[in-house]
């Protein structure tokens, strides 16, 4: 990369620090109970009669990433879905226990999940720029979609910057979003989804669409994006999880098999399951 | 069959299929490029300043004009529009968006029955409903008939192109913390926002075109008419009464309305496809 960007800390008339900032009524666990970030207790997910996700219990340190790795159709992203409540979108889904952000529970009564997924950010497996904006459109959509004004020319390079796309597109920004590649695109989606402010950050195979050279970028970027950020990474690449990650959870039919520092989950699994994955005897 | 044969048969089959299509495409080409030949043929003589600003004059009498048939036409249209565009746009969203229910496919089941249903019944059902009541013809039982005309199809279209766009894109939307019904608005709805132009618009169009409903509703009005109590006059059924009457000058009138009626149709496709060009440069 040209130019790797080191983190700049947001500019202080950036709108959002009040519209956006946490909302004091989410219901609070009680203080000091974790050092988690993230902090998920007996979560399960059902579609209809289909137990997706069992009893999964795990927590995330700020500033760290996790990466959760396991065969097709073990979970992994069910899973990351219900960090910020997007199976409420699905007919038939019911998501039972906790998932404390900040000692907040998401799934409590009366919390909204707007609200949530302001401070929950997420980028998806393939690139979904919205095809009517354009690429400075597409950066700055959160901001005024959720109905704030004005010049957001500081934020949109601040966040193309952190995406480390700024040099690609610095002189096209009036292109429409979808006129990149997809590499681009999806490093267009992570601007986008920095440009709100979230603390924390769900990538859902964000490189599983991507060729090695922009996968190599989003990679980096993660490493950067983890000063600031909490991040939680669903990749399908084993290879991936063990550059990126600090801890990594494994996933099988549904239940979380093991998770510990990734180091220790790809050399010395505790469990026979996780070593048979990790190992390629199945997969 | 060895290699060399197949690769033969392959490209004689190939070409074969591409004359049939390119057959097919001329035989439904012909007919229309001669009904659009005859009216500009038959009807371009007429056309003249005074077409546009006069009123009918009577048999025999030199001149006159469709002027106000012409107005009739776009002001019936336009209240037809105001009626039908909202609730027909208003109806596709939520067949896409919360259609999948009971209520959802009742809707959509009396949709389909609806479109299927001709446009005289249209006008039979207008008069019952608008002309009775008010006790004589007016231009807002035809906009009434008209918008009845476009409400089923285009929510059936915008239907079809809500559904359309990508349900990652709603996701995406979500994901940033936006509302759902922003959401909706805000990116779904602009996203399908070009098809549904180009839908208002063909429906416009097709209600413009319409005849039979207008002959029960807004009836026809040899004077100029802005008034919505008051009978209308419409290209068409102004091209109806001219085509069926026995004077020659008057089946010449028809043709040159007819080309107007033609070129107002042709204007509103073009309208739609300036319209929904991107803004944006390197959009796909």
């Amino acid at each position: 990369m040209s130019s790797a960007p080191a983190i700049q800390t947001m500019p202080p008339d950036n709108p959002l620090s009040g519209a956006l900032a946490p909302q004091p009524q989410l219901p609070l666990a009680p203080p000091g109970e974790t050092p988690f970030k993230i902090d998920v207790q007996d979560l399960n997910v059902y579609f209809r009669a289909n137990h997706a996700i069992r009893h999964v219990t795990l927590g995330v340190k700020p500033q760290t990433v996790l990466a959760v790795i396991g065969p097709s159709g073990c979970g992994k992203s069910t899973f990351i879905r219900a960090l910020n409540r997007m199976h409420d979108l699905v007919p038939g889904a019911r998501v039972e226990g906790k998932v404390f952000v900040d000692g907040k529970d998401l799934y409590a009564r009366g919390v909204d999940p707007v609200l949530i997924r302001r401070r929950v950010g997420m980028v998806f497996q393939r690139p979904n720029p919205f095809p009517t904006m354009s690429i400075y459109e597409n950066v700055a959509a959160g901001l005024t979609l959720n109905g704030i004004g004005g010049n957001h020319a500081e934020i949109v390079e601040h966040c193309l910057r952190q995406a480390a796309l700024w040099d690609e597109v610095k002189d096209r920004l009036r292109h429409a979003g979808t006129s990149l590649s997809g590499g681009q695109q999806q490093r267009l989606c992570i601007a986008r989804a920095l440009a709100v402010e979230p603390e924390v950050l769900l990538m859902d195979e964000p490189a599983s669409a991507l060729d090695p050279i922009a996968t190599a970028k989003i990679e980096e970027l993660i490493h950067e994006l983890k000063e600031k950020y909490t991040i939680v990474i669903v990749t399908h690449s084993m290879q991936q999880a063990a550059r990126v990650s600090d801890n990594t959870a494994f996933f099988y039919l549904g239940e979380l098999i093991e998770m510990g520092p990734t180091a220790q989950i790809f050399t010395n699994p505790r469990e026979r399951r996780t070593e048979d994955y990790v190992t390629g005897k199945f997969g | 069959m060895n290699l060399h044969s197949s690769f033969t048969y392959r490209k004689v089959v190939d070409r074969s299929m591409a004359v049939v299509c390119a057959i097919c495409f001329a035989l439904a080409f012909i007919p229309l490029l001669s009904v659009l030949w005859l009216v500009v043929s038959k009807g371009a003589a007429g056309l003249s300043w005074s077409l546009f600003t006069e009123v009918p004059k009577p048999v025999g009498e030199e001149g006159g004009g469709i002027g106000n048939a012409l107005v009739g036409t776009l002001y019936m249209v336009g209240l037809a529009s105001l009626i039908g565009l909202p609730l027909g746009i208003g109806a596709g969203v939520y067949l896409a968006e919360k259609g999948d229910g009971a209520i959802g496919s009742g809707v959509r089941f009396m949709a389909e029955v609806l479109s299927g249903v001709p446009s005289i019944v249209i006008g039979i059902v207008a008069y019952a409903l608008v002309v009775i009541p008010m006790g004589h013809f007016s231009a807002v039982a035809g906009a009434v008939a008209l918008a009845i005309i476009m409400i089923p199809t285009l929510a059936r279209a915008t239907e079809e192109l809500v559904r359309l766009v990508p349900a990652a894109l709603r996701e995406a939307s979500l994901a940033l913390g936006v509302p759902n019904w922003k959401t909706s608005l805000r990116v779904i709805l602009r996203t399908a926002l070009a098809g549904i132009v180009t839908a208002c618009l063909l429906s416009v169009a097709r209600a413009a075109g319409e005849t039979a409903p207008l002959l029960f509703t807004s009836l026809n009005n040899q004077y100029w008419n802005l008034n919505p109590a008051q009978p209308t006059a419409s290209l068409t059924v102004q091209i109806y009464n001219y085509a069926v009457s026995p004077y020659d000058d008057w089946h010449a009138k028809a043709w040159t309305a007819a080309l107007v009626l033609l070129i107002v149709v042709g204007l509103l496709n073009i309208a739609s496809r300036v319209l929904t060009r991107s803004r944006l440069k390197g959009a796909r």
